[in-house]
């Protein structure tokens, strides 16, 4: 039995907010919430949900007989959790099912792989950890961003245990030979390839509702006619493709559910081909040959080289740059720096500053909140600008944990001070003060203290202390003090120092 | 002394100086006992009326079938001719215009010569056809004001100028702000410049902006020397605004270009001294403000240079991002190619921002607290910039003496030079 191995990537991307020059050293919040929200629910609503129902009704039918294929990048992964859970306990449901297979790739859909081996393989590993995390499967195959791919990438990622990788069937690579064999790095023939079918993927992806293609409308048979052309020794067709075909890029309504729906039970029912997961090939499977590609490829355009997202000065530069920080990025463990640093290397950013669509028309338009390639260079730049600004002024984390001890002290500081005031304050009510006191505080302490101990503590007090006390004695009172004044000509300083005590102790009593 | 005055636009609704400049001589006029009836294609009713009684042209009922104009009709029907001829907007604009325009083309050829007609006053495809018309208002508003003298400001108003001249025989003076060679270098529309020699060879005085606008009046435009004088702009003072300082979140030096990204303004050399300053101090930062035909191209440069990540661009600015834009800069760049005269070096210095300009500015003529070198002297232009941001003495003394000398450039001044021309043609 030959094979037919269904891989869909599914991708969205934390798009930037306008960004603007003045922004720049002051906003640290750099992506569109609104819009990627938006663009999330509306992509569940279309694609996401009904197509990974449909596909989970086929497997439901056929059991192990139809399988597919998926990578999620951690950027769409995280909207997910974040916008659209349903998404992805969807998701969960097929990867239960043990017919889906899911692929290890780049969590940001970064081209790190064109930079920098080390960030290429810590964000592999990030992606991998997000995915048995999530569907409980390790992966053992490997997809790069777009299906980027060299005979280097192939030996790193050979290296890093992967036993098969995917990539463009590009003609120019090719030559003669067909894309539907299984063939091996270049450099370590360990690693298994799978190339994909462009010619047959396309035409689901890019022709299907093309009206002015010879053979719309396509239909089931039409294209069981083409599987049964492939020659009898050709093991497998390799069928890659956005997994926003359905419903997204093909709107419903051209039928594209319909023909999905339907193809499994007509390969079933007039074909040889039977449905098989990229890992399944690479037990299945020997490579025919090694197949040499020097110069990166993808699966992009009619080049299928990197020019959308590399190929022109504007895009070099922002690359350059954002790259220039690895060095200073690697050992931070600032969460949102490491957080930025990721969704900054997202490869649409690059992607909306292609000059190259200027002919090379929609699909780079899909999505694309930038009216211009110039536009997105300049946003990207000034967000970019503040983030160096951020790195370079050290982990604005450390900054934060320094900022926050900081606080702690004051705090603790100013707190002492208070309570050192409060404490001083009711001290600080001591005799003496009574000649700053109301008349009515003097009668009012008068009622409280014995007029005897007022009388003893007065000897030696100011004389403004005894001004203000006097008059305000009742008539009693003043008699009794009179008296006592005799009576005390030779009073001990230590009694007028308890006396004292007697009476400030009264006062804070009563007013402290 | 009473002025008929025809002009383009008048604050607040303008698209460059020329309004601006309009409204600052019409205010120091007011003071010298100068009165002025301004006559602008479309006001809009919120126009400052303190130094001058506006006219507005689309108000004026004009019949096409009256055979007084018939002569003058005759002589400039060859400027219905259609051309895009967009002297100040930017870029953005223009294709709307031009959009918009489509839209209405056919509803407008029968309406520019009904009796009354709406003037857009802005700068779009139907232009020559609205300079037409309103050269035919000029006429028609000769006759029936009195006054002593017409004034017409830059090439849109000469044709009325001209018109009004021959309908009612008084002196005319016109006022050159900026000519088509400023505007688009060597490749000039012939049609404009045709316009601007005839109405500077049909005028009894001819005023320039500065002596480099009065070199190329004489040379270009071969008008006799004689009958050409330079009355320097002013800045009017009371559309300065006191700009509050702002906090500055960025720790290097800032430098800034703000203007239209037009090749007369000369932005590829700003790039290349930022290139040069970049490659010896990473410490400052260049912004270039504004937007234009040369934008992409000067992003591309960036990116080439690789200097991205201290070289930024905003876009078109207004209003309150200008304000702003100034207080965040250290040194204000205007390295034009050619700069009739140059309001915007004034505006910076005002609120402490040290300048250079290029020597082909009309202003360089009478700052002193500037620093000037030639437009396409990058070496020079880096050497002064990199000066201003490291040598604070000179910054220093720039900011404390910049700011006086701004203040005391009145239009009250120029309007007295004014006047003098217009007391040249007044009875003894």
């Amino acid at each position: 039995m030959r094979s037919i191995c269904f891989y869909f990537q599914v991708h969205q991307p934390y798009r930037l907010r306008p960004y603007r020059f003045f922004d720049i050293g002051e906003k640290h919040d750099y992506y569109d919430d609104y819009n990627n929200q938006f663009i999330m629910q509306r992509v569940a609503e279309k694609c996401y949900l009904p197509m990974n129902q449909l596909l989970l009704d086929l497997i439901k039918e056929y059991g192990s007989a139809f399988k597919v294929s998926f990578s999620i990048s951690g950027m769409a992964l995280e909207q997910f959790q974040e916008y659209t859970p349903k998404v992805l306990s969807s998701f969960k449901k097929l990867a239960k099912t043990g017919n889906v297979e899911f692929l290890a790739e780049t969590y940001a859909h970064s081209l790190s792989a064109m930079k920098d081996k080390e960030e290429f393989v810590s964000q592999v590993e990030m992606h991998t950890a997000k995915i048995e995390e999530l569907f409980g499967q390790k992966p053992t195959t490997f997809r790069n961003t777009e299906l980027i791919y060299s005979d280097e990438i192939g030996a790193t990622v050979a290296d890093m245990g992967y036993k098969v990788m995917l990539t463009e069937g590009a003609k120019h690579v090719l030559g003669w030979k067909s894309p539907n064999f299984m063939y091996a790095n270049a450099i370590n023939p360990n690693l298994k390839l799978l190339l994909k079918n462009y010619r047959l993927s396309d035409d689901i992806a890019f022709r299907f509702s093309e009206q002015g293609w010879a053979e719309w409308p396509l239909t089931t048979s039409k294209y069981v006619d083409w599987l049964n052309d492939i020659e009898p020794n050709e093991e497998t067709v390799n069928l890659f493709m956005d997994y926003e075909t359905f419903g997204e890029h093909q709107w419903e309504n051209t039928g594209i559910f319909d023909f999905m729906k339907a193809l499994p039970a007509k390969i079933f029912a007039e074909t040889d081909f039977e449905f098989a997961t990229p890992a399944e090939l690479g037990e299945k499977l020997q490579p025919v040959s090694s197949i040499s590609v020097p110069y990166p490829i993808s699966w992009a355009d009619e080049e299928r080289d990197l020019t959308a997202w590399l190929g022109n000065d504007l895009q070099q530069e922002a690359f350059n740059k954002l790259y220039q920080l690895y060095e200073k990025i690697k050992d931070s463990n600032d969460p949102k720096i490491r957080k930025d640093w990721l969704y900054l290397q997202n490869s649409d950013h690059f992607y909306y500053m292609s000059t190259k669509w200027f002919s090379d028309g929609d699909v780079h338009k899909y999505f694309n909140p930038y009216s211009s390639p110039y536009d997105a260079f300049i946003n990207y730049m000034n967000v970019l600008s503040d983030y160096i600004i951020r790195v370079e002024d050290g982990s604005s984390f450390d900054n934060l944990k320094e900022a926050a001890s900081d606080l702690a002290d004051k705090a603790g500081k100013y707190t002492k001070k208070q309570a050192k005031k409060v404490a001083d304050k009711v001290k600080e009510i001591n005799f003496d003060d009574i000649k700053e006191m109301s008349n009515a505080k003097v009668k009012q302490l008068l009622k409280e203290v014995d007029i005897e101990h007022i009388a003893v503590a007065l000897k030696d007090a100011e004389k403004e202390v005894v001004e203000k006390v006097i008059p305000n004695m009742t008539k009693t009172a003043k008699k009794t003090y009179d008296d006592l004044q005799k009576e005390l000509k030779k009073v001990k300083k230590t009694d007028i120092k308890k006396y004292r005590q007697a009476v400030e102790d009264k006062l804070k009593d009563i007013f402290g | 002394m009473r002025i008929l005055m025809f002009g383009w636009e008048f604050p607040p609704h303008i698209t460059g100086g020329l309004g601006t400049a309009c409204y600052g001589l019409t205010k120091g006029l007011a003071k010298q006992d100068v009165e002025v009836i301004f006559v602008v294609p479309k006001a809009y009713g919120d126009e400052d009326q303190q130094a001058v009684r506006l006219v507005n042209a689309s108000d004026v009922v004009f019949d096409i079938e009256n055979k007084e104009h018939h002569e003058y009709w005759s002589k400039v029907k060859y400027m219905e001719i259609g051309s895009n001829i967009i002297p100040y907007v930017s870029p953005e604009d223009f294709s709307k215009v031009v959009e918009k325009d489509k839209k209405e083309t056919e509803t407008f050829t029968s309406n520019v010569f009904s009796k009354q007609y709406e003037f857009a006053g802005a700068y779009g495809t139907n232009l020559m056809e609205e300079v037409a018309r309103y050269a035919l208002i000029g006429s028609t508003i000769a006759l029936k004001e009195d006054f002593d003298i017409i004034h017409a400001h830059d090439w849109l108003t000469y044709p009325a100028g001209v018109a009004a001249k021959e309908s009612s025989g008084k002196p005319l003076v016109v006022h050159m702000h900026a000519t088509e060679f400023d505007r688009t270098g060597e490749n000039y529309n012939e049609i404009v410049y045709a316009m601007e020699k005839e109405g500077m060879e049909a005028a009894d005085q001819v005023i320039t902006v500065s002596n480099l606008t009065r070199n190329t009046v004489v040379n270009k435009y071969g008008i006799d020397p004689k009958k050409v004088v330079t009355v320097h702009n002013a800045i009017e003072q009371s559309l300065l605004k006191d700009i509050e300082e702002i906090k500055r979140n960025l720790k290097e030096k800032v430098v800034t270009f703000l203007g239209r990204i037009t090749f007369q303004k000369g932005p590829e050399y700003f790039i290349e001294a930022a290139y040069k300053i970049l490659q010896r101090d990473r410490n400052v930062r260049f912004v270039m403000a504004g937007s234009g035909d040369m934008l992409n191209k000067m992003i591309e440069r960036v990116a080439a240079l690789g200097i991205a990540d201290r070289f930024h661009f905003t876009g078109f600015l207004k209003g309150a991002a200008v304000d702003k834009m100034f207080a965040l800069s250290d040194v204000f760049v205007m390295p034009s190619v050619s700069e009739p005269f140059g309001l915007v070096p004034l505006e910076a210095m005002r609120i402490n921002v040290p300048v250079v300009i290029s020597k082909q500015s009309g202003v360089a003529e009478i700052l002193q607290h500037a620093l000037k070198v030639d437009f396409w002297d990058v070496e020079g232009l880096a050497d002064a910039i990199y000066g201003l941001c490291h040598y604070d003495a000179l910054s220093d003394t720039f900011k404390k003496y910049g700011k006086e000398e701004v203040e005391n450039l009145k239009w009250d001044d120029a309007a007295i030079k004014v006047k003098d021309v217009y007391n040249d043609f007044m009875p003894a």
